[in-house]
């Protein structure tokens, strides 16, 4: 399958990922909800585009708001967020943790249909209105429902504790566990370069001790300890979709988009486990796709933005990409080739573990993140895009290993 | 009588009050736990929450409830695993309610005594009152038909006077726990020469199971834990007294206050903590230590005179700190009463004066916070202490004073044999009170 149209990403926007760890962050205090986070990112999205006037339709990804704000219907908050947005068409997504590109893939959609040039797409989650204990029985409906009672307290890290232990047991724990590590050093230290990260205020001097944490099954999971596991996040994202005529409507050049040129979706059975707890089939199919689509392979990219729910996640994500055999993901980040500064550098603002995980908003910040560093607008984390590598990738993963999006951007 | 059987049926005298309300709380988990075990399924379980007041009891059970949310959040893995098989029970919201609603249905709120006649454990938690305290264990061990063991909670009177007076044949050890109980780790435990082994055996396994620290002390009046308070307290009185010739009384307590707490790196000034523990509880324990204690007037002019003024300090039913030496808003100290004003002085009129007399901390202090989670704690300390006493300031001079009159009072617990060792002083100052150190140290030689 090839795109039919040129399709832009313009205009992008993350708001804080707000949770434990930001100073600002106070359990006992009021704090900003759906309302707040969507008026920030939309408006600051329309700000860049000439204004609601020129939007076509929207698109909402969001996860559990049902439950976390009690509060559906989603779509129709879009007018709250400028007025010039009423009567428009809009539309809410859901796929679990991957509820954000799954907007993004209904807004590439509706420009690929030609109903609409431009395509207003926030993805947003707020989470802390409840205590972890509680918000893991919300996270667990990315699961199976009839699995909720056999699963863990912690239901998700549970998911990938399993994980783990296979990848423990076949490959070593010692080994496994420095690649962990890294993986955490890896993302608070690009968190610290990302203002709105959730991890922009850590300061643990020696990271990688932290990370080598042995994992306490009694209070928490077997294999995984805190700090391979993304956090309780609240936040929001947007970007614009755009068609060659949208961007001209919106007074935007190439020079200010980033171009989709690859997506790939896949699914698997919700009410499965894993044939190999070692292996992310699904996140491969998806990556396959997206990469054949855009008619490039794994070494054209100059970075990737992937869905490190979990430490564990990180590292199997990077054998279904391919950059490294089965077993070796663990050694290709102890290598260092993940960091800012190696070979392939992934996740450059800290991804969930050290930017956050506002859950249904995550598949839009990582399309946000990509636009920015492609566009030379990343700040202090900007990292180099070779001239012969112009091209980003995202994985947005929803369960474990269910529904899968990725989408393949190139540099204009 | 095993440790589960004895546990079948429980009464806590003073359910309601501050420390019967935690001790209720950790003995119905514990009692929970014991009926969660397969082969105690079949019994039943009865916890008495005995207290004179039927107001305090409805008080009690929110307070109970909502103690036990906040445990059942806590121990989630460990819940699922007791109702593995209720598969009505799926989701971590549904597991804490059903602990919730399992704990309080063996909870009995009762005004009347008679309920404890059936109790194989009684749990005395009444207000540190001897008269009171005896003249109860006396009645329920006349009708009870099935001897009970007697746990007291006092925290000074001696148990070997309790047991006399009640004539409970030895059935009675002390169970002290520290406010709050259900935070605190300490419990000083205290046999009195007739009470078995156990009886001592058994409060042991129930001290480890609800993983605490226990720390046995001699049956002497003020145990380990009073011991070295009420005399640090009266030596805290004493120096302010002194300074009082010069200044004003709220001046004097802002500098003692201030000194005990940061220059001797302590969680709180020891005017803080009298206010903490209560005006009245502290004159109550002088009380009943005073006629034990033969070598040293173990008695407070000042307190008595804080007394009939009616400023008691202690704490409201939320944990909210009452007005004492002290006045307090949210937590924080805001003015200092003066006897002779009669009124509070608010801190920002007399701190400034009051800090340049004192002096600045010496460069290698740090807060208290930082001290008592350092890895390196005794190397920290060290070098504070050696270049506290090289410091010719007020305060730093009071401090060193103040330091070696603690580790005295330590020593002399041992030497009295009021501790059985040196450890556990400390064990008992560093878990009962929070100090980053124990008073019996080497820092200053």
């Amino acid at each position: 399958m090839q795109l039919r149209k040129k399709i832009y990403m313009v205009a992008g926007y993350n708001t804080i990922s707000m949770g434990s760890g930001r100073k600002e962050f106070n359990p006992r205090k009021a704090r900003p909800g759906l309302e707040e986070y969507m008026i920030e990112a939309g408006q600051a999205a329309l700000k860049q585009i000439g204004g609601a006037k020129n939007v076509d339709e929207c698109v909402v990804g969001n996860f559990m708001a049902a439950r976390y704000n009690n509060q559906g219907n989603l779509a129709a908050f879009f007018p709250m967020i400028d007025e010039g947005l009423k009567y428009k068409p809009a539309t809410k997504t859901e796929g679990a943790c991957a509820s954000g590109s799954l907007a993004l893939a209904t807004g590439i959609k509706t420009i690929l249909a030609e109903t609409a040039d431009v395509v207003l797409v926030i993805g947003v989650e707020v989470q802390n209105t409840m205590k972890a204990v509680y918000g893991a029985d919300v996270l667990a409906g990315a699961g199976w429902a009839k699995e909720r009672k056999d699963g863990h307290a912690h239901f998700f890290p549970g998911k990938f504790s399993d994980r783990a232990g296979k990848y423990y047991e076949k490959f070593g724990y010692d080994y496994t566990r420095q690649a962990m590590a890294t993986w955490y050093k890896n993302a608070i230290e690009n968190a610290r370069l990302c203002p709105t990260a959730q991890e922009f205020h850590n300061t643990t001097a020696d990271l990688m001790s932290v990370g080598m944490t042995k994992p306490n099954g009694r209070t928490f999971v077997d294999n995984l300890n805190v700090f391979d596991c993304s956090k309780v996040s609240d936040g929001a994202s947007a970007i614009v979709i755009v068609s060659e005529e949208g961007l001209k409507k919106c007074g935007l050049t190439p020079k200010d988009a980033v171009e989709v040129i690859g997506i790939g979706q896949a699914i698997n059975d919700l009410t499965k486990n894993p044939d190999d707890y070692t292996k992310l089939d699904a996140t491969t199919e998806a990556v396959k796709k997206a990469l054949a689509m855009a008619k490039i392979t794994k070494d054209d990219l100059a970075t990737i933005e992937l869905h490190d729910c979990f430490s564990m996640a990180g590292i199997l994500a990077i054998e279904a990409i391919g950059l490294a055999p089965h077993g070796k993901g663990a050694q290709f980040v102890i290598d260092g080739h993940t960091a800012r500064n190696g070979k392939m550098p992934i996740n450059t603002t800290g991804g969930l573990v050290g930017w956050g995980h506002p859950t249904g908003a995550t598949g839009v910040h990582q399309a946000v993140t990509i636009w920015e560093q492609l566009t030379g607008k990343a700040g202090d984390a900007q990292i180099n895009i070779p001239a012969n590598k112009p091209y980003g990738l995202t994985i947005n993963m929803g369960g474990d290993d269910k529904t899968l999006v990725s989408i393949v951007y190139k540099k204009n | 009588m095993n440790y589960n059987e004895r546990f079948e049926n429980v009464t806590v005298l003073g359910a309601a009050g501050k420390m019967g309300s935690g001790i209720l709380l950790l003995t119905a988990m514990e009692m929970y736990d014991i009926s969660m075990k397969p082969e105690n399924r079949d019994k039943h379980y009865i916890l008495y929450a005995l207290d004179i007041s039927q107001k305090a009891l409805s008080g009690l059970m929110t307070y109970i409830q909502d103690q036990l949310v906040k445990q059942a959040e806590r121990k989630i893995n460990a819940l699922r695993e007791n109702y593995k098989d209720r598969k009505d029970l799926a989701y971590n919201s549904e597991i804490i309610a059903q602990y919730v609603k399992d704990v309080m249905a063996m909870i009995r709120p009762v005004t009347t005594t008679e309920s404890a006649y059936e109790s194989h454990i009684i749990f005395e938690a009444a207000s540190e009152n001897p008269d009171l305290k005896t003249k109860i264990f006396a009645q329920i061990n006349a009708n009870s038909k099935c001897e009970p063991w007697f746990f007291t909670n006092t925290s000074s009177i001696p148990i070997s006077y309790l047991n006399e007076k009640a004539n409970l044949n030895g059935r009675i050890i002390g169970v002290h726990f520290y406010n709050p109980p259900a935070v605190q780790k300490l419990v000083e435990v205290i046999k009195c020469d007739q009470t078995p082994d156990i009886m001592g055996e058994f409060v042991s396994t129930y001290i480890k199971n609800l993983r605490k620290i226990e720390v046995p002390s001699y049956d002497k009046a003020g145990f380990i834990g009073n011991g070295h308070f009420m005399r640090d307290a009266l030596y805290g009185m004493m120096r302010m007294e002194k300074l009082r010739k010069d200044m004003s009384f709220a001046e004097a307590v802002y500098i003692v206050n201030k000194v005990s707490q940061d220059f001797l790196i302590r969680p709180m000034g020891i005017f803080q903590l009298i206010d903490y523990v209560g005006i009245d509880v502290c004159q109550f324990i002088m009380k009943v230590m005073k006629p034990y204690v033969t070598d040293e007037d173990i008695h407070s002019p000042l307190l008595d005179t804080m007394m009939e003024i009616g400023v008691k300090g202690g704490q409201n039913h939320d944990g909210s700190q009452k007005d004492g030496f002290l006045k307090y808003e949210k937590g924080r100290i805001v003015a200092i009463w003066d006897l002779d004003k009669k009124e509070y002085v608010k801190i920002e009129d007399i701190s400034e004066k009051c800090d340049k007399l004192i002096g600045a901390l010496p460069q290698e202090h740090q807060p208290w916070k930082v001290v008592v989670k350092h890895p390196d704690k005794n190397e920290v300390l060290t070098k504070y202490f050696s270049a506290l006493k090289r410091e010719s300031g007020m305060g730093a001079k009071l401090a060193v004073e103040y330091h070696t009159k603690s580790k005295q009072i330590g020593e002399k617990l041992v030497s009295d044999k009021v501790a059985f060792t040196a450890d556990d002083v400390n064990t008992v100052l560093m878990t009962g009170f929070f100090h980053a150190y124990g008073p019996i140290n080497d820092f200053i030689k």
